[in-house]
């Protein structure tokens, strides 16, 4: 059982030079978590102090902004594909 | 000449070279062009800018190109309008329009960011550019890029005008419609901008594109003597033209080239149907909710505005205000600047101009001051938003035209 989550460019140092990471189902804490022991330091680039997503980073599953389900307690399944994606752009 | 110092970040402050790049690579906030204004300052003096053509480059010291421009050189110098009539109708007395409706050449103020953002692709040696648009933006794009020599790729949502369409299509770009609204375009585009090697002007060339909309703000302050309004209304999509027509005007003050201090109360309309910002100031907060947008004035449907954030402090650190309003108050605004001033705009004007009438409703912006209200583009983008009766069709006879127009409003039906 897997899903793949999409790095972008700014993250990949990050994550061991890897465009797409698999990783177990579950929630995208538990998933961000996953990834952070896997590579210390990662979830922090995504979460801030109080836990919570940082301003400028989005979170789609399946297409799906996390801020419109249930943000960082989205449950995420097999199959399914996060994107990680900087809020840069817009206008 | 440049006088760029860098890019800097809004949020860390981490300072990065000029070059192509969409945010902070630390917290991925936006990056701001910082200035060498000390060196600015001693080159540009208000007798030096009106000694240059009416163009956005006349304050090109404060633009981030490292030469001339090769493209949009016509942009920019836009009519700026004391609208007694209008004025009259909503009961004020000091009303003034910045219209880019006639920007050149796609007929809105996108075309200020476009010439910036596609200069700024030819010195940085791209051979594509792209965007992601709710349709002005396409138009420019296309139109530029194709003046340029570059290939452009434009992605819209699916559902966009089929006027803003064709005439982004006929400048031969490659127009890609996208299932999915604004936002999904978006995101989207991100990704194409993470693995292609092409300037996307609202994404990886973003910090050198906004500066463009300073231009806005440097114009009126100019037009209307060197000061700046009391109050100024701007409709906010992606929040970036608010912010930038505010930065503007305080580069000028900082430079020593107005005759007081800006104490100009920012205010930023939106549809009522796409609201977050306007919803974030009424709520005493720069936290944006993205909201799915459902509205007419589909030029602002953006749902997760990226300069959201930073437009809310805008607006409420000036002691501005934020309103938004329904689809039937959009048409209204637009027929209410047609009729008082003969001014067509698209429903993004309308919305400006349906948003004033609020605030002044609600004491927001006072009948004396000063107000400047931000008409971006051209009627003619947004056809489709508009049902008006059809004209009376008469015989080629003099009786019947009499009859026509006696006592009947010229476009009822015969």
């Amino acid at each position: 059982m897997s899903l793949r989550v999409i790095i972008p460019t700014p993250l990949r140092k990050a994550a061991g030079d890897l465009e797409a990471v698999d990783v177990e189902p579950g929630t995208i804490r538990e998933i961000i978590d996953s990834l952070d022991q896997r590579y210390p330091g990662f979830g922090a680039r995504l979460c801030d102090d109080t836990g919570g997503l940082r301003r400028f980073i989005n979170i789609y599953v399946n297409g799906e902004d996390v801020r419109f389900l249930d943000n960082l307690s989205t449950s995420v399944t097999d199959g399914a594909e996060v994107s990680i994606v900087p809020a840069i752009a817009g206008g | 000449m440049s006088y760029v110092k860098g890019l800097r970040c809004r949020e860390c402050g981490r300072l990065y070279p000029k070059q192509l790049q969409a945010g902070c690579e630390d917290c991925f906030a936006p990056l701001e062009i910082e200035y060498d204004y000390d060196s600015i300052s001693r080159v540009l003096s208000r007798e030096v800018i009106m000694s240059r053509e009416r163009n956005m480059w006349r304050f090109r010291e404060l633009l981030p190109l490292d030469g001339d421009p090769y493209v949009g050189r016509s942009s920019g110098g836009t009519p700026l309008i004391r609208a007694n009539r209008l004025a009259a109708t909503l009961g004020l007395h000091n009303l003034y329009i910045k219209n880019d409706s006639v920007n050149f050449p796609t007929l809105s103020f996108k075309d200020r960011v476009t010439a910036v953002a596609i200069n700024k692709a030819r010195e940085f040696g791209l051979e594509a550019v792209g965007c992601a648009s709710t349709g002005n933006l396409a138009n420019s794009v296309a139109a530029n890029a194709a003046a340029a020599g570059l290939t452009a790729y434009i992605l819209i949502p699916e559902d966009l005008e089929s006027s803003k369409v064709i005439a982004t299509a006929i400048h031969g770009a490659r127009v890609i419609a996208v299932r999915g609204n604004y936002d999904d375009v978006n995101r989207l585009c991100c990704e194409i901008a993470d693995r292609y090697p092409w300037g996307f002007v609202n994404v990886n060339l973003r910090p050198f594109y906004g500066e463009g909309s300073k231009t806005f703000g440097y114009e009126i302050a100019e037009q209307l003597g060197w000061r700046a309004p009391a109050a100024v209304v701007v409709p906010m999509a992606g929040g970036s033209l608010i912010s930038k027509t505010y930065k503007g005007l305080k580069e000028l003050e900082r430079l020593g080239l107005l005759e007081d201090e800006v104490k100009t109360r920012v205010c930023g309309a939106q549809a009522a149907g796409c609201n977050p910002i306007v919803d974030a100031v009424k709520r005493g907060s720069t936290d944006i909710r993205p909201v799915k947008p459902a509205t007419i004035a589909k030029s602002l449907a953006i749902g997760n505005p990226a300069d959201g954030y930073h437009a809310a402090g805008i607006i409420a650190g000036s002691g501005g205000w934020a309103e938004d309003v329904t689809d039937d108050e959009i048409v209204q605004g637009i027929r209410l600047l047609a009729e008082t001033e003969g001014i067509f705009t698209e429903t993004a004007g309308g919305v400006t101009v349906a948003v004033t009438r609020k605030l002044i409703e609600q004491g927001r912006i006072q009948p004396d001051e000063l107000t400047v209200i931000a008409i971006t583009g051209n009627g003619l983008k947004t056809l489709d938003a508009i049902s008006l009766p059809k004209p009376s069709v008469i015989e080629p006879r003099l009786d019947q035209f009499d009859r026509a127009i006696a006592g009947k409003a010229a476009s009822s039906g015969a």
